[in-house]
């Protein structure tokens, strides 16, 4: 199969999800900035709610309406905003403190 | 009407000062100021129950006028009427029964008609008022038992009881502070005692008191008898031990106590026999009823009862030995009979064998004489004797009572003298029945060495109240030695006069002490101008006690118990085949009674007449005050004239006409006192009491009573009134023999060397051997113990459970050490683990997962 030239199924909204969430994995475990970080996790929820939407969409189960997976996404992208303030917050209560918002140096709960 | 209104009248007499007693216990502090009210609640108390007595007396005379006892000269011949009054009353007239003549007559079995107050002879009422219990045949009850001697003890105790409550609260008038100093106790620092005063106290001690004395009179059985008997026993030791502070008052009412165990000891051993015996405890019959409470008749119709213990000592054929005191005797015969019978008999018909048995037992004698069961009724009757010798203070347990003088003086006079002391002789009159008349010569030799003992005893102290006590225990011999000598109305009429009057001499030295604040007579005398009404009230007590009177016409009330005794006394040793040491009864009466006199008016010359011995005293004593001095006036007037034989005030019909009080008692005689009773160990003869009234014997007897009084009297007031001769010389003359007197015969010292020190010495031998080996013994395995629970605690505790308990603790501590490495503060190592750590369980799970994931 390829999936260049077959018409467009769920695999191929589960490939943009799986790239998605792979690069934002990525971001998270290599940027030291903080807001890499938070743009990393950004990406990882994105990549997860293409992959609600595809398997709630007509492409996977023709009878449906589709909504269902949709909803969820607007949940995560709801809780993804909520996360957001509150990251930005403790960053920036990190930058106070620390004068800088690199992660490597946020090592005060170490064991 | 009279078995309905007695009980109750008598029983509502008994609960009242109970009343009192609980209402000053709850209630004592907070009655009026410092408890004043106290005196006045028991006072009440104890002066409802005089009325209710003398009601009970008044009910008495009229459903059983006295009749005269006629006495005749020829006494071998003459006729008497005996004590059956009472059925006269009912109806049921018993003409006079030829006494002499038919001696055994008097223990027939009366005709039983129906009425409780007829079955014995002599009138009583007698019924149960509660069972407590039921063991087997016998029954546990609360009961009474009312006759002539019953009413006239009510009378007597509540009469004095009350007058003395009336004292004690001026007596103890100085215990009405919030901070009472006592001046005979001190502490290690030579500073007196302070206490609260403890007035309320002393009167409901006053209150259960005289609940428990006219319980013990109104008993009609003898555990109930012995119930009250500790009561009052419990209450002298209390009232003993009023100033409790004081080393000597704690000691006396412990030896009081004491002392008294020893005796009652005696009487368990009674009551046992008594039950072994007769089956009951009763005294008079019980009805008998089903458990539905069905009354049980036999084939006529009539009402089945128990027989009490006078029914079975009192018939005809058992004369001393009943048929259940031979049966206990015959253990062997009796087991015998049961296995003769075989198994299948049944608890009928073997009784039946064994009662078919009993007359044919009845007839043997054993090697001494004596007829089967004999002894045990010895053992019985001296055993009931113990109780009585303890709480009467006779010989040899005579001890306690002079050191329970350490008591407040009106308990000395209602508890020690009067009442309480007397329920011994009580006792030994109301069971007379019982008593064999080998316990009655033990009694009779009991009585003698005491009344003699103490009488000695009296003339060398100097402290008024000793000389007192010691004129208790020697009267007290007195009556025993009446009772003994076969005088049972002697012994019980002395019992009541003495109580008047032994009460109003205590009281007339409470007196006397109250205003010079000191026992000591050597610092008193001539204070019969400062105390008029004491001094003078005590006179007349002197006199009621040395039995002072006219002889032949009119006398105190000494005057005719004590005459009785000397008479029954002469009459049991001029009766023929007595031997001749049976004279020292009479002797030794006669003896005792100058020495009474003697030793009295020596009590009252040193007190009252004479020079002032002490002027400081002297200056400061002043007469009692009211509340004080009347009772003192009216038990004068009882001392003097309770045993005359005055036509019944307010009465003209002619049966109450000859009531006084031996016509009274005369109604509760024993029948036993009406015949000549021979012994079966002993070859005498207890003579019938009436022969004493034989004019020979009448004459000569108060002829001796009136000498030995007035010689002793007479040598009283050449020694301590004339002083023509002086006490000091006689005292250095008979240096050895006052020493003697003065030491109470070495009796304390006989028995600190006799019981004290034996037990000081075996109990320090006692110890020792808990020391060195029994201690040891325990010690060592105790050590044992300790050494193997070291080592276990060691072993078990250490090494295993803490062990396992601290490895674990270690093991984790170790394993979080080992965690705390990965936890190294970098986030992105974070999100690397994540990674990881998600792609390992996708990939466990895809392999061992069986399909969950990828199906």
């Amino acid at each position: 199969m390829n999936l260049l030239t077959d018409p467009i199924t769920v695999s191929h909204y589960m490939v943009v999800g799986a790239v998605l969430f792979v690069v934002g994995l990525v971001c998270m475990g290599t940027k030291r900035n903080a807001l890499g970080v938070l743009m990393g996790i950004e990406l990882v929820l994105n990549g997860a709610n293409i992959n609600f939407i595809a398997f709630g969409s007509k492409y996977l189960r023709a009878e449906t309406l589709g909504l269902d997976g949709q909803l969820i996404a607007l949940f995560v992208i709801v809780l993804a905003a909520a996360e957001a303030a509150v990251a930005l917050a403790i960053a920036l209560n990190f930058y106070n403190n620390h004068s800088t918002i690199d992660v490597d140096r946020a090592d005060d709960l170490k064991g | 009407m009279a078995d309905y209104l007695l009980p109750r009248l008598l029983g509502l007499a008994v609960l009242t000062p109970l009343v009192s007693f609980f209402a000053i216990l709850l209630f004592g502090t907070r009655m009026g100021k410092r408890g004043v009210a106290g005196g006045v609640c028991a006072t009440a108390a104890i002066l409802f129950s005089a009325v209710l007595s003398f009601s009970a007396f008044g009910v008495w005379i009229t459903t059983h006028p006295p009749v005269p006892v006629a006495h005749h000269g020829e006494h071998e011949t003459g006729e008497h009427q005996t004590g059956e009054h009472g059925e006269e009353s009912h109806g049921h007239a018993e003409t006079a029964h030829d006494e002499a003549g038919h001696a055994e007559a008097a223990h027939a079995e009366t005709h039983g008609d129906g009425d409780s107050a007829s079955h014995a002879a002599t009138p009583h009422y007698t019924g149960e008022i509660y069972l407590l219990g039921k063991f087997g045949d016998l029954r546990l009850t609360i009961s009474y038992y009312i006759d002539a001697l019953t009413i006239c003890m009510f009378c007597m105790v509540t009469l004095i009881a009350t007058c003395i409550h009336s004292y004690a609260q001026g007596y103890m008038h100085d215990e009405l502070v919030d901070d009472y100093v006592d001046h005979e106790a001190t502490l290690d620092d030579g500073s007196h005692v302070h206490r609260p005063g403890r007035y309320h106290r002393f009167f409901q001690y006053l209150s259960l008191f005289c609940f428990s004395m006219l319980g013990l009179v109104y008993a009609g059985n003898i555990v109930m008898v012995f119930v009250f008997w500790e009561l009052v026993g419990i209450c002298s030791y209390f009232l003993i031990g009023f100033y409790i502070e004081r080393q000597s008052a704690s000691t006396a009412a412990n030896k009081a106590f004491i002392v008294n165990r020893v005796g009652d000891f005696g009487m368990i051993i009674g009551l046992m026999v008594i039950w072994t015996g007769l089956g009951t405890f009763s005294f008079g019959d019980v009805p008998l009823f089903d458990d539905n409470g069905v009354a049980l008749v036999d084939e006529h119709g009539e009402q089945l009862e128990q027989p009490g213990i006078f029914t079975q000592v009192r018939t005809a054929v058992a004369h001393h030995t009943p048929d259940g005191i031979i049966k206990a005797a015959s253990p062997d015969e009796t087991a015998a009979l049961v296995a003769v019978a075989g198994p299948d008999a049944s608890r009928a018909e073997l009784s039946q064998l064994i009662d078919e048995q009993v007359p044919q037992w009845r007839a043997e004698k054993d090697e001494k004489g004596a007829p089967r069961g004999y002894w045990l009724m010895i053992v019985g009757g001296v055993g009931i004797f113990c109780g009585c010798v303890g709480k009467s203070a006779q010989f040899p347990l005579h001890t306690w009572l002079p050191d329970a003088m350490e008591g407040p003086t009106p308990v000395s006079a209602l508890v020690h003298s009067a009442t309480m002391v007397a329920a011994g002789v009580y006792l030994v009159g109301r069971f007379y029945p019982f008593f064999v008349p080998e316990v009655l010569l033990v009694i009779a030799c009991t009585g003698v060495f005491t009344l003699f003992m103490a009488a000695t005893i009296a003339i060398t102290a100097t402290d008024i109240k000793r000389v007192l006590a010691y004129s208790t225990i020697s009267q007290l011999g007195y009556m025993m030695l009446a009772l003994g000598v076969g005088g049972w109305l002697a012994g019980m009429m002395h019992l009541i006069t003495h109580a008047f009057f032994k009460s109003l001499l205590f009281m007339c030295s409470g007196s006397v002490i109250h205003a010079v604040h000191t026992n000591e007579m050597t610092e008193m005398g001539g204070l019969r101008k400062k105390m008029p009404y004491t001094a003078y009230t005590m006179l007349v007590g002197c006199l009621a006690i040395i039995g002072a009177g006219v002889p032949f016409l009119i006398g105190f009330s000494g005057y005719y118990s004590k005459d009785a005794i000397l008479e029954q006394s002469l009459s049991l040793m001029q009766t023929p085949g007595n031997p001749g040491w049976t004279q020292v009864f009479f002797l030794a009466a006669a003896g005792g009674a100058a020495i009474t006199a003697f030793y009295m008016f020596r009590l009252w010359y040193l007190t009252f007449a004479g020079e002032p011995r002490n002027q400081e005293r002297y200056d400061h004593a002043h007469e009692s005050p009211k509340v004080m001095y009347v009772p003192l006036v009216v038990l004068a007037v009882f001392a003097a004239g309770v045993a005359w034989h005055l036509p019944f005030p307010g009465s003209d019909s002619p049966s109450l006409a000859n009531v006084n009080l031996t016509n009274l008692l005369e109604q509760a005689r024993p029948l036993e006192t009406l015949a000549d009773a021979p012994g079966q160990l002993i070859a005498m003869t207890w003579p019938a009491e009436h022969k004493s009234h034989a004019s020979g014997i009448v004459v000569q007897a108060t002829m001796v009573a009136f000498a030995t009084a007035m010689g002793g009297l007479l040598l009283a007031t050449v020694f301590y009134c004339w002083r023509k001769l002086n006490p000091e010389d006689v005292r250095n003359q008979f240096a050895w023999v006052y020493r003697f007197l003065l030491h109470k015969w070495w009796f304390d010292e006989l028995y600190n060397f006799l019981f004290e020190r034996p037990v000081h010495f075996v109990a320090s031998l006692a110890s020792a051997i808990d020391k060195t080996i029994f201690d040891r013994l325990i010690d060592g395995t105790a050590s044992v113990v300790k050494t193997f629970a070291k080592w276990f605690e060691l072993v078990a505790d250490q090494k295993i459970v803490d062990g396992a308990v601290n490895g674990f603790a270690n093991r984790v501590y170790a394993s979080g050490l080992w965690l705390r490495n990965v936890q190294r503060g970098n986030l992105r190592e974070y999100v690397l683990f994540i990674m990881i750590g998600a792609a390992v369980i996708y990939m466990l799970m895809s392999f061992f997962g069986g399909g969950a994931i990828a199906g």
